[in-house]
């Protein structure tokens, strides 16, 4: 168990930037999703962690020790795989002790780990079988268990949930975080999922084009985005965007209003016409078009009334509710 | 289901024309081969007086033995081991030194690389026959003649089998070289424990072709291997043949080429499925 | 197409393709440029030293009424054994095609004869058409036809082709086989429901979508026929008679081996390098063309 460390990490390609510099302190045991669209540099901020990829720039300590020229065994972490990685003609037993056969590990101590890890994912009965044999969940698990077995100061999980169907991941989301509470290791988790993040994080850093927009703990970003992307990018359906001019205001700047923070009125800020509603069940949610073609959308409780398509209406919110972004997407 | 192959698939008398049709072709193949076994169990007499019979003889045991145990310039036993080694040889020269190319071109940076792919691409499909004389030199000048590096060594020289691991070791995830890598293995550790084991049926059906391949070579050993000990079995029945105007011992000959096909007949029929998939993954 | 994972290290991948490296070295590169080499003198009558006549073989040999015959020779050779063996195999492969059940028992009986060495193929074949102890010999003796494949320049050109031929029926049936099963049925059951009669829908249906494979087999057919047929042509007419058996690759071996016309024989072998190379040319354009498609 141990502190992760990213101070000012940068990563390039040639002559392209992908990663602009990345600094955090992630304390023992802290859970820190990255999240972000694909292509935003995510995925190899974390195998710069793993020591998959090199470092251009800056420094990547765990357990306050610099890691940046160490082989990714010698960087005491555990990674599990989008695809899971299993090592297809190995049994799942095989497969949780390879890691630690290379290390030298006593015959007796491997099997009691892997006995252990099993016992903790439920995955006893299946020790004996090949990777193909298995489940996606349970092929899920495995990569969990080869994670486990190794002890290691830190996990890093790269999507590991993107190849599960909704439902699996919905419990494997809880059965991942319940069980990284338990074993209180330092966690890194990459996913383009901003419900994951807001589920699983207890910090989390939103990254756009290569920059860590915003880093904190995911009700506080939901509340207080950074940047219109990460306004944008975090809750859903995501937050409307008008310009000033709809509302009279400077054209500079760009107002972000959350759906359920708007109302439907008789008159209001703007108008828009109605468009579309989706009634969910609990909520309602009404999509407007306003006159310059902006979409917008409004979250409604099921009871309130919902417009008539194609009518005209006003929209208003709270002034505390609005967020203002400057011509380069930041608050002001 | 049945109404729609209808359509397209004869019945009746049409059905049996269609396996009639194949039945020939089946016959078309397989008489030179059961003439042959014929000839293997019946005496010489009975051969040079013909028309010889068409149903096998009583002297199979006499046959068979005499070619093994004597044959005609060597024992046949001794060609079916050189042509065993020579084929076991080859195939399992050609997979282990492809092998470790392919791993160093997939999984490694180094210098000349590009020189290297380029020079084993230029190898591809030029077989022995074409550079027999310079090759043949080369060998002499070893000393290699009549020897089992000779008969093996040149033939060894060939980039399919390179290519294909390469094709294949290119389909491999790359997160499993991540994943050994993560959990400590070196690379060669990475080949040994994960890459060929992962392997294992594109080196069979690799195996099934080269094996044959091997085998059947015949104007190689013919060029090097003067000595009849060294006679691989198929190189071997040629030389069987006597030269000028005496009559051959055909019940001997027939039977030494039954057995020089019965190995490889053997691995194809029952590795049909390795054979198919080789076959057609190494002319991809 | 490139690996994201690399392992560190230089001297680790180049110990791993030396093996490679050599063997291609020493008895491919090598033999190559002695060919090439060679073909450019003439050794002396006691074969003590080298005469530099540049590319003289190369004018004698394409001057040779020999080399010019065999040259017909292996022309037609090559397509005898190409037509031959494709066109028995994609009539065998169309007929198992037909077949719901079964064509897979054919298939074990019929892909075998590709174990069997070109040059055991020749003695089973001249063991047939022997012309005192042959079974075929004779009952053709008793039609009243007088087989001699060791006189008769003709007979000797049938018995090597269908010789050659034999031994590829089962590779090409094979590639046939896939061909037509890899065509999906629907097209065909839309064309008889369009009413095309058998022959209609093989002419514009099947033997279109089939194309790729019987280039591809026409390719290898004939690098087949060019190359590893020796063994069928050594055992049953040794290039005869008077050559008209003898293919190229014959011929570089007779004149090397037999002749001892070393810088003959260098020069046909670069004369046959240049012919395999565009073969395997052609073939790449071909695999190029299958890859983007």
């Amino acid at each position: 168990m141990a502190t992760l460390t990213l101070n000012n990490v940068k990563k390039s390609f040639g002559k392209t930037d992908v990663i602009h510099g990345v600094s955090i302190d992630v304390e023992d045991g802290e859970f820190i999703v990255i999240v972000g669209p694909s292509g935003c540099g995510k995925s190899t901020l974390l195998r710069m962690v793993a020591g998959l990829e090199t470092i251009t720039d800056g420094e990547v300590q765990i357990g306050g020790r610099r890691v940046n020229e160490e082989e990714p065994m010698a960087r005491d972490i555990a990674m599990v795989f989008q695809n899971y990685a299993l090592y297809p003609h190995m049994s799942v037993f095989d497969n949780m002790a390879y890691g630690l056969k290379i290390a030298k590990v006593p015959r007796s101590e491997i099997e009691q780990r892997v006995a252990q890890a099993a016992k903790l994912l439920q995955l006893e009965p299946y020790l004996q079988r090949k990777p193909r044999e298995l489940s996606g969940g349970q092929r899920q698990r495995v990569a969990m268990g080869r994670a486990i077995v190794r002890k290691p100061a830190v996990f890093l999980f790269d999507e590991p949930l993107s190849n599960l169907d909704a439902k699996l991941r919905v419990q494997m989301r809880l059965e991942i975080r319940a069980l990284q509470r338990e074993l209180g290791v330092t966690s890194l988790y990459v996913t383009h999922d901003q419900v994951e993040a807001m589920t699983m994080a207890d910090r989390m850093i939103v990254m756009n084009g290569g920059v860590a927009d915003q880093i904190g703990k995911p009700l506080e970003v939901y509340a207080n985005p950074a940047t219109e992307f990460v306004a944008g990018f975090i809750g859903s359906p995501p937050t409307n965007f008008i310009t000033g001019d709809l509302l009279g205001r400077s054209s500079e700047i760009k107002l972000g209003v959350r759906p359920e923070h708007m109302r439907l009125a008789e008159t209001g800020a703007m108008q828009a016409r109605a468009t579309y509603c989706e009634a969910l069940g609990a909520e309602t949610l009404v999509h407007l078009i306003c006159e310059d073609g902006t979409q917008v959308t409004v979250r409604q409780d099921a009871a309130a009334s919902f417009p008539e398509e194609g009518s005209l209406v006003g929209l208003e919110w709270d002034a505390r509710h609005e967020m203002r972004f400057d011509a380069s997407g930041r608050r002001c | 289901m049945a109404e729609q192959t209808g359509m397209v698939e004869k019945r009746g008398a049409g059905l049996w024309l269609t396996h009639l049709g194949l039945i020939i072709g089946v016959a078309f193949i397989f008489f030179p081969i059961w003439l042959a076994f014929v000839a293997s169990t019946v005496s010489q007499p009975e051969i040079v007086r013909p028309p010889m019979p068409l149903l096998p003889g009583d002297q199979f045991f006499e046959n068979y033995s005499k070619a093994l145990t004597a044959g005609i310039n060597a024992p046949v036993a001794l060609m079916l081991g050189n042509s065993l080694f020579m084929a076991l040889g080859i195939a399992i020269g050609k997979i282990a030194i492809s092998l470790l190319s392919a791993f160093a071109i997939v999984y490694f940076k180094f210098p000349g690389k590009k020189l290297f792919f380029w020079l084993i691409f230029l190898t591809l499909m030029l077989p022995v026959e074409v550079r027999i004389v310079p090759t043949y030199e080369v060998i002499a000048n070893f000393g290699m003649l009549n020897s089992y590096q000779g008969l093996i060594l040149p033939l060894i020289a060939s980039a399919t089998a390179t290519f294909l691991f390469r094709q294949f070791f290119m389909t491999v995830p790359d997160e499993l070289a991540e994943a050994a890598r993560v959990d400590g293995a070196g690379p060669m550790r990475f080949f040994f424990d994960i890459l060929l084991p992962m392997s294992r049926t594109n080196i069979a059906a690799l195996f099934v072709i080269l094996f044959i391949y091997g085998w059947n070579q015949y104007l190689w050993p013919l060029l090097i291997t003067t000595d009849p000990s060294m006679n691989t079995i198929v190189m071997g029945i040629k030389q069987m043949f006597p030269s000028g105007d005496d009559i051959a011992d055909w019940p001997v000959i027939m039977a030494t080429s039954i057995l020089a096909m019965v190995p490889p007949v053997l691995v194809v029929v029952g590795m049909q499925k390795l054979f198919i998939r080789g076959l057609v993954e190494s002319e991809k | 197409m490139e690996k994201r994972v690399k392992f560190k290290g230089i001297w680790l991948p180049l110990l791993l393709v030396l093996p490679q490296i050599l063997i291609t070295a020493i008895f491919f590169f090598y033999p190559a440029g002695q060919a090439i080499w060679q073909s450019l003198f003439i050794p002396d009558p006691f074969g003590l030293s080298m005469q530099w006549v540049g590319l003289g073989n190369f004018e004698y040999l394409l001057s040779d009424r020999y080399y010019r015959a065999s040259f017909i020779t292996t022309a037609v050779f090559s397509i005898l054994v190409t037509v031959v063996s494709m066109g028995v195999a994609l009539y065998l492969a169309i007929l198992a095609d037909r077949l719901i059940k079964g064509s897979g028992t054919y298939r074990t009986l019929l892909i075998w004869p590709y174990a069997v060495a070109p040059a055991v193929a020749g003695v089973l074949w001249l063991f047939m058409f022997n012309t005192r102890v042959g079974v075929v010999t004779w009952y053709l003796g008793l039609l009243g036809y007088d087989w001699n494949h060791v006189l008769n320049e003709g007979e000797a050109m049938g018995l090597v082709v269908v010789a050659s031929a034999w031994g590829r029926i089962s590779y090409n049936f094979l590639f046939f086989l896939a061909g037509l099963q890899a065509i999906p049925r629907s097209v065909i059951e839309a064309a008889a429901i369009d009413g095309a009669h058998f022959w209609t829908r093989f002419r514009t249906i099947v033997f279109p979508l089939l194309s790729p494979t019987t280039f591809f087999l026409l390719v290898v057919n004939i690098i087949y026929a060019f190359f590893e047929t020796f063994g069928v042509i050594h055992t049953i007419t040794s290039g005869g008679p008077q050559q008209a058996t003898t293919i190229l690759v014959y011929k570089v071996y007779s004149d090397g081996f037999v002749g001892q016309d070393l810088g003959s024989s260098a020069a046909q072998s670069v004369i046959l390098l240049v012919i395999v190379s565009l073969l395997t040319v052609i073939q790449f354009k071909y695999i190029e063309r299958r890859v983007h498609y």
